[in-house]
């Protein structure tokens, strides 16, 4: 069950760094001055989430990496990111629908977590799932602004539907690790999440005026098992560079 | 994005319970939702407040700078008007 929940609790931390990176790459160049407040602030709830799951992850796994160890110093094919996460932010509505798709899913999941067998999970949860509720409020508004908007806007929206839909089918699989201690009671089991993350995303597309993907789009997989997008590579470059040209560098 | 699609909103804060809304900035925002959302991130991050309101700046009668000297500044001659005018008797303590 240990080797379960810290590979559960890597992958966990892996989606938010990779994802709280990319939303920090808005930082400065947000569209207006109010998103460049608001963006960096969602990237900082992602960071803070994913340190706590680094830290309680290198607790578990007992060999001495701490948090900095697991953010920074692993390669490419140990990240066990989902590959949603790590998809460029493209325009503005690519970062929101790729928000909107993850944060629906995060905050059902920290929901159903805060009452994990594993105390310090359901602690960690407890305190994430109030930000996941603001994360889905501030994607799920401009999803609807977007979409519902100018023909160019809702032009922008409708594309990055079409693009990353085929990334979403990762969230929901599940493997020996998810079943395991969906069993124990130690976290959720991500299928399970589905229905409610179908219904959540119906309804918000509704709103905007989108077009629901067509369920049967080929889903991409790999990221859990190691295999990213060549983004990856650049992304990790810059995420893991002061690290490594510095090795035990810290604040 | 435009004036016209994103106008600006005023934006008050309540710093706690039992004292009043006060004026704290303004943002541009899409609609009183969004301006909301905005005025939480751009005004609250460091536990400010605990009620936001958001007002259409467009909405705001204000006074004109140039009235400055018709509109206040013959109060301050009138010092009886003024509560430090007056000797109040020590029997009266505090008012």
């Amino acid at each position: 069950m240990k080797e379960e929940l810290f590979e559960l609790l890597l992958r966990l931390a892996d989606d938010h760094l990779v994802l709280g990176h990319r939303i920090s790459e808005w930082c400065g160049h947000a569209p207006t001055l109010e998103e460049d407040l608001a963006l960096p602030n969602i990237a900082l709830d992602l960071i803070g989430q994913a340190r706590s799951l680094y830290t309680y992850a290198g607790e578990i796994e007992g060999k001495g990496r701490d948090e900095d160890h697991l953010a920074y110093l692993r390669l490419e094919r140990e990240y066990r990111n989902l590959l949603l996460v790590e998809r460029p932010n493209g325009d503005f509505a690519h970062t929101i629908l790729r928000q909107l798709y993850f944060s629906v899913f995060m905050q059902a999941w920290w929901r159903e977590a805060v009452a994990s067998t594993d105390e310090t999970l359901a602690a960690i949860a407890a305190k994430a799932v109030k930000e996941s509720v603001y994360h889905v409020r501030h994607a799920a508004e401009w999803t609807i602004r977007l979409g519902d908007g100018t023909e160019e806007s809702a032009r922008r929206m409708a594309a990055a539907v079409d693009a990353l839909y085929r990334y979403t089918g990762e969230l929901f699989e599940t493997d020996q690790v998810t079943d395991s201690l969906a069993a124990a009671g130690v976290a959720p089991d991500p299928a399970s999440l589905k229905d409610e993350w179908d219904r959540t995303i119906a309804e918000i597309f509704a709103e905007a005026r989108l077009e629901l993907p067509d369920p049967r789009t080929w889903q991409q997989t790999g990221g859990r098992k190691g295999f990213h997008g060549e983004e990856m590579g650049y992304l990790l470059a810059e995420l893991q560079y002061v690290q490594r040209a510095y090795p035990g560098l810290t604040w | 994005m435009s004036k016209e699609t994103t106008p600006l909103w005023e934006v008050f804060i309540r710093p706690r319970n039992g004292l009043a809304h006060r004026h704290c900035g303004s943002l541009h925002a899409a609609d009183a939702e969004m301006a909301l959302q905005a005025a939480r991130d751009v005004y609250t991050r460091r536990g400010e407040g605990t009620s936001i309101w958001v007002v259409p700046s467009a909405q705001i009668t204000a006074s004109d700078p140039k009235d400055k000297d018709a509109l206040f500044e013959p109060t301050a001659e009138k010092i009886y008007r003024h509560p430090t005018f007056y000797d109040i008797p020590d029997e009266v303590g505090h008012m």
